[in-house]
């Protein structure tokens, strides 16, 4: 069983690795990129005690993996 | 004054920070391991600048959870005052005893160098020695260094005084161009609601001493030991 936590930057919080980001697909010729936003992806492994419940996941995420003031996080358990 | 300095794995100021504690106080602050779970017996509390973690997940994230941070949770929450200075200022806010985040620089390079710094409240323990707006000259080194805070949150920090220093130019005057790493409102330092706690990226314990090339930094330790003697 694992976790699989996408954190992700909230809804106008600046980015600026994904602006450079952005500029520099620009610069390398590719068309039609919009808006980056970089984030972090975290797997972690679970034992059958820590899966018992999404809440766990998500206080994980409250307490650790993001900081709420400018990250939002997605919990995805998969077999 | 009874001082002490937390170190961390990776903590890098701690020993600028014990001399210019010592450089104001006349003797040596304790130096406390971050592994320890209890405090000596003190009035005051600085949480040195570095890479405490290596900056793992987020810079400050790690350490805030360390053994010794409920210790000086604990404290904070009594009274002693906490001083955190750029590392510092990071693990203060990632263990919640100071509003924002600090997020990277906004034009993405680490910078190191002098910053003038204008005071916005020289009414606490930590300012006293400094005149209400005043600019000093104090050196900055980091890679998040953007302060950032909701627009409700930042409303509050404004309304209770509790913006330390804003980053401006030479004559006092905080400006667009004047903020070096992005941070809103120009905020290069905060306080709790108290004020018994300041978090700050730039170094104060650096310029402490002549031979240094300033002692704009010295103020602000004199105040805290003349307030807590």
């Amino acid at each position: 069983m694992k976790a699989k936590v996408h954190v992700t930057l909230k809804n106008g919080v600046l980015d600026p690795q994904g602006k450079a980001v952005e500029h520099a697909l620009g610069t390398l010729g590719f068309a039609g990129v919009g808006e980056v936003r970089i984030g972090k992806y975290i797997e972690l492994e679970l034992t059958d005690e820590a899966e018992k419940t999404k809440e766990n996941i998500e206080n994980m995420c409250k307490q650790l993996l993001a900081n709420t003031v400018i990250e939002n996080f997605d919990v995805e358990i998969v077999e | 004054m009874k001082a002490a300095v937390i170190v961390f794995p990776g903590s890098n100021c701690d020993r600028d920070m014990m001399v210019g504690i010592e450089h104001s106080l006349g003797r040596k602050p304790e130096m406390v391991w971050h592994k320890e779970t209890e405090l000596p017996d003190v009035d005051f509390i600085a949480i040195p600048g570095g890479f405490s973690y290596g900056d793992y997940l987020r810079c400050g994230a790690m350490s805030a959870h360390s053994p010794i941070m409920q210790e000086v949770i604990k404290k904070a929450n009594e009274g002693v005052r906490v001083l955190g200075v750029c590392n510092g200022f990071q693990i203060l806010t990632e263990a919640g005893l100071l509003p924002g985040v600090l997020m990277r620089n906004a034009k993405l390079k680490f910078i190191c160098k002098d910053a003038h710094l204008k005071v916005e409240n020289a009414q606490t323990d930590f300012t006293a020695n400094y005149t209400q707006g005043q600019a000093i000259r104090i050196p900055v080194a980091h890679h998040d260094g953007n302060y950032f805070a909701a627009d409700d949150v930042l409303k509050g920090l404004e309304d209770n005084n509790q913006v330390a220093f804003r980053y401006c130019d030479e004559a006092g005057n905080v400006t667009e161009e004047a903020n070096i790493n992005g941070s809103r409102n120009n905020i290069a330092g905060v306080f709790n609601e108290n004020k018994n706690v300041l978090g700050m990226m730039p170094h104060p314990e650096r310029l402490c001493d002549p031979q240094l090339g300033g002692t704009d930094g010295k103020p602000l330790f004199d105040a805290l030991v003349e307030a807590l003697s």
